[in-house]
C-alpha cells in the first residue's frame, strides 16, 4: 500500500457510507497502482484506466503460454512476463503493474476486447476529481518567434561604451568649467534679477503673467497630472508615428511650451525680470 | 666532456626551476579556483569557475550568473540594442544617478549643513581639498545633465509610444521619477549657501507658498522656520542626501523591474 494518511481513509469511508456506496477497506483515494500483496481482484480497479486495462487483459492471458509477439513486444518477453505472473500467487494483476512493463506497454487493442474492468469506483468512475483549474488562472503565453541577440556582448558592450564616454565627457567638462560659487548668502542683499534653477524658470516666467497660485502651483500640477494620465487618455494602440499624429503634435506642443518659457526665462530676462535681448545686455543666467 | 655535462646540467636545472615555479603557480591557481571560498563567491556555471570561451551557452551564463540578471534578460530584441532607438537615455540617467551618489558621498565628508559654516566648507572644498573642486564640478554638471537626460528619456518614450499597454503604469512611475529628480536637484541647489542658492530657493519656496488652502503650511514645512535659514539648510540637506535618494531608489527598482516584466523595451516602430 502506498502511504495514505489514516484520516483520508476514514473520510473516504464516511463519504462512501453517506452516498450509500459499498465501502471496502482497500479503497484509498487516488491510489496510483496496486502493489504486490494487495487483494488481486480489487487492486486493478483503483488504478487509472489505461494502466489497468492491459493488466486485466494480461491477467486473462496468463493461463496460456505466449508464442507470438503481440503489438511489437517480442514473444520471449511476453512469455517471461506470463511465467512471472503465474509465479506470483494471488497478486497476478498487481505483479504485472509492478514488474512486467512489457505487458503494460502492449497495444490497447487487447485491452478493449477484455471489456470493462471488474471493479469500478463509485458511479463507474475510475478517476477522481481533485480540483478544477479555471482557464483564466493559467498564464497565457503567446510565444512568437522574435529576432533576439545575446545581452552579452551586444547590449552590455554598448552600455559600457556609452557609460565610459559620458563619464569622460563629464570629467573633462568638470575639469574645464567651474561650478558657480557666488558670495556668501545674504538675506539683506537681493540680487537683481533673482532667478530659480533653470528647470523652474518656465514657472518663474509664468509668474509674470499669472497669479502665483496659478503659475506656481496650478499649472505645474496640471502639467504633471496630464503627463501621468497620458497613457490612460491615449487609447490608440498603435505606436506608428503615422497613426499618432494628434498625440505627437500635442506632446510636441507641450514640450515646446516649456522649452520656450525656460529659454525666455533664462536668457531674455534681465534686471527686474524685465524682457531683454541677450545680445544687447549681459546674460543673467547661472547654472 | 665534463665541462659540457656541467653546462648541460646547469641549463637543465634552470629549466627545472622555471617549470617548478610555473607548476606551483598553476597549482596555487587551481587550488584557489577549487576552494570553497571561490566557489561560494561565484555561482555554478559562472565564467569565473569554468572559464569563458565564446559560445551561445557561455554568453547566456555571463548574464545568468551575474547580478546584472536583475536588469537584463539573457537575450534582448535585436532592435533594442540599436543606439539610435533609445539613445541610451534611460541607462545613462541611471548611470548619472550612480555618479552623483559617488561624488555626493565624497562631498559629504567635507560639508557642514549650517548657515554659519556651509559656504565656508564649500569654499575650503574648492581650494584646500585634493580633487575637491573637480568632484564638486562633476556633481554639479552631472546633476544638470541628469535633469536633462531624464527629461529627454521621457520624450523619447513618448515619441515611440512606449507608454502604451502594458507599460502604462511604468510611465506613471517614470513621471514620479522625473518629479523626484527635479526635487533632488532643487534641494541640492540650496546647499552651497551662496547668493545664487539662497535666492533661487527663495523664489521657489515663495511660489510653493501660494499652494491653495495649505500655502503657509507648505512653506513652513519647506523652510522649517518662518524664513530661510539654518533650519531650512538642515532640512534640505537631509532631503537631498538621504530621503529623496532613498525614495528614488525604490521607484527606480520598480521602474526597472517593470521594464523587464512588461517585455523589455517597446517594439520597433
Amino acid at each position: 500500500m502506498a502511504e495514505v494518511p489514516e484520516h483520508l481513509l476514514r473520510r473516504s469511508q464516511e463519504r462512501r457510507k453517506a452516498l450509500g456506496l459499498p465501502s471496502d477497506g482497500d479503497d484509498a483515494p487516488a491510489e496510483p497502482a496496486a502493489q504486490p500483496g494487495a487483494p488481486g481482484a480489487d487492486a486493478g480497479a483503483d488504478a487509472p484506466a489505461d494502466v489497468e486495462a492491459p493488466e486485466a487483459a494480461a491477467a486473462e492471458d496468463s493461463g496460456t503460454p505466449v508464442t507470438e509477439s503481440v503489438g511489437g513486444v517480442p514473444a520471449h518477453l511476453l512469455e517471461r512476463s506470463r511465467k512471472r505472473k503465474a509465479a506470483a500467487a494471488g497478486g497476478a494483476a498487481a505483479e504485472v503493474g509492478g514488474g512486467g512493463t512489457a505487458t503494460a506497454t502492449k497495444a490497447k487493442a487487447p485491452a478493449m476486447t477484455a471489456g470493462a474492468p471488474s471493479g469500478s469506483g463509485p458511479g463507474g468512475h475510475t478517476q477522481r476529481l481533485l480540483t478544477v483549474v479555471k482557464a483564466g488562472s493559467i498564464q497565457q503565453t503567446k510565444a512568437e518567434a522574435q529576432d533576439k541577440v545575446h545581452t552579452w556582448p551586444h547590449l552590455l558592450a554598448i552600455e559600457f561604451a556609452s557609460v565610459m564616454i559620458l563619464l569622460a565627457l563629464v570629467t573633462i567638462f568638470s575639469a574645464l568649467v567651474k561650478a558657480p560659487l557666488l558670495g556668501l548668502a545674504d538675506i539683506n542683499q537681493t540680487p537683481n534679477p533673482s532667478k530659480a534653477p533653470w528647470y523652474f524658470l518656465g514657472l518663474q516666467e509664468l509668474l509674470t503673467m499669472f497669479h502665483p497660485m496659478v503659475a506656481g502651483v496650478t499649472i505645474p500640477g496640471i502639467a504633471l497630472g496630464l503627463l501621468a494620465v497620458a497613457p490612460y487618455v491615449d487609447k490608440n494602440p498603435s505606436n506608428k508615428p503615422n497613426d499618432r499624429k494628434f498625440a505627437i503634435s500635442m506632446f510636441t506642443i507641450f514640450l515646446m511650451f516649456w522649452a520656450i518659457l525656460v529659454i525666455i526665462g533664462s536668457f531674455f530676462r534681465g534686471e527686474g525680470f524685465n524682457f531683454v535681448f541677450p545680445w544687447n545686455n549681459h546674460v543673467f543666467f547661472e547654472l | 666532456m665534463a665541462k659540457g655535462n656541467g653546462n648541460g646540467n646547469g641549463s637543465d636545472q634552470g629549466a627545472g626551476i622555471g617549470t617548478k615555479v610555473s607548476e606551483r603557480a598553476t597549482k596555487v591557481w587551481d587550488d584557489t579556483r577549487g576552494s570553497q571560498a571561490w566557489n561560494s563567491i561565484f555561482r555554478p556555471g559562472s565564467i569565473y569557475r569554468k572559464g569563458y570561451t565564446d559560445s551561445p551557452r557561455n554568453r547566456s551564463y555571463v548574464i545568468m550568473n551575474n547580478v546584472l540578471f536583475h536588469l537584463h534578460p539573457v537575450k534582448v530584441k535585436r532592435h533594442a540594442v540599436k543606439v539610435s532607438y533609445t539613445l541610451c537615455l534611460g541607462g545613462l540617467s541611471f548611470f548619472l544617478f550612480i555618479l552623483l551618489t559617488v561624488t555626493g558621498i565624497f562631498l559629504m565628508f567635507f560639508y557642514r549643513p549650517t548657515a554659519q559654516e556651509a559656504w565656508q566648507t564649500v569654499e575650503n572644498l574648492e581650494t584646500a581639498v585634493a580633487f575637491g573642486s573637480l568632484v564638486r564640478n562633476m556633481h554639479r554638471w552631472a546633476a544638470h545633465l541628469m535633469v536633462l537626460s531624464v527629461f529627454l528619456h521621457m520624450s523619447r518614450v513618448f515619441y515611440h509610444g512606449a507608454y502604451k499597454s502594458p507599460r502604462e503604469f511604468n510611465w506613471v512611475i517614470g513621471v514620479i521619477l522625473l518629479t523626484l529628480t527635479l526635487l533632488l536637484s532643487f534641494t541640492g541647489y540650496l546647499l552651497p549657501w551662496d547668493q545664487l542658492a539662497l535666492w533661487a530657493v527663495t523664489v521657489g519656496t515663495n511660489m510653493m507658498g501660494y499652494t491653495p488652502v495649505l500655502g503657509n503650511q507648505v512653506k513652513y514645512a519647506l523652510l522649517g522656520s518662518k524664513e530661510i535659514g539654518t533650519d531650512t539648510l538642515l532640512r534640505w540637506y537631509v532631503l537631498h542626501v538621504l530621503m529623496l535618494p532613498f525614495v528614488i531608489v525604490i521607484f527606480m527598482a520598480v521602474h526597472f523591474w517593470r521594464v523587464r516584466k512588461d517585455g523589455g523595451i517597446s517594439g520597433p516602430l
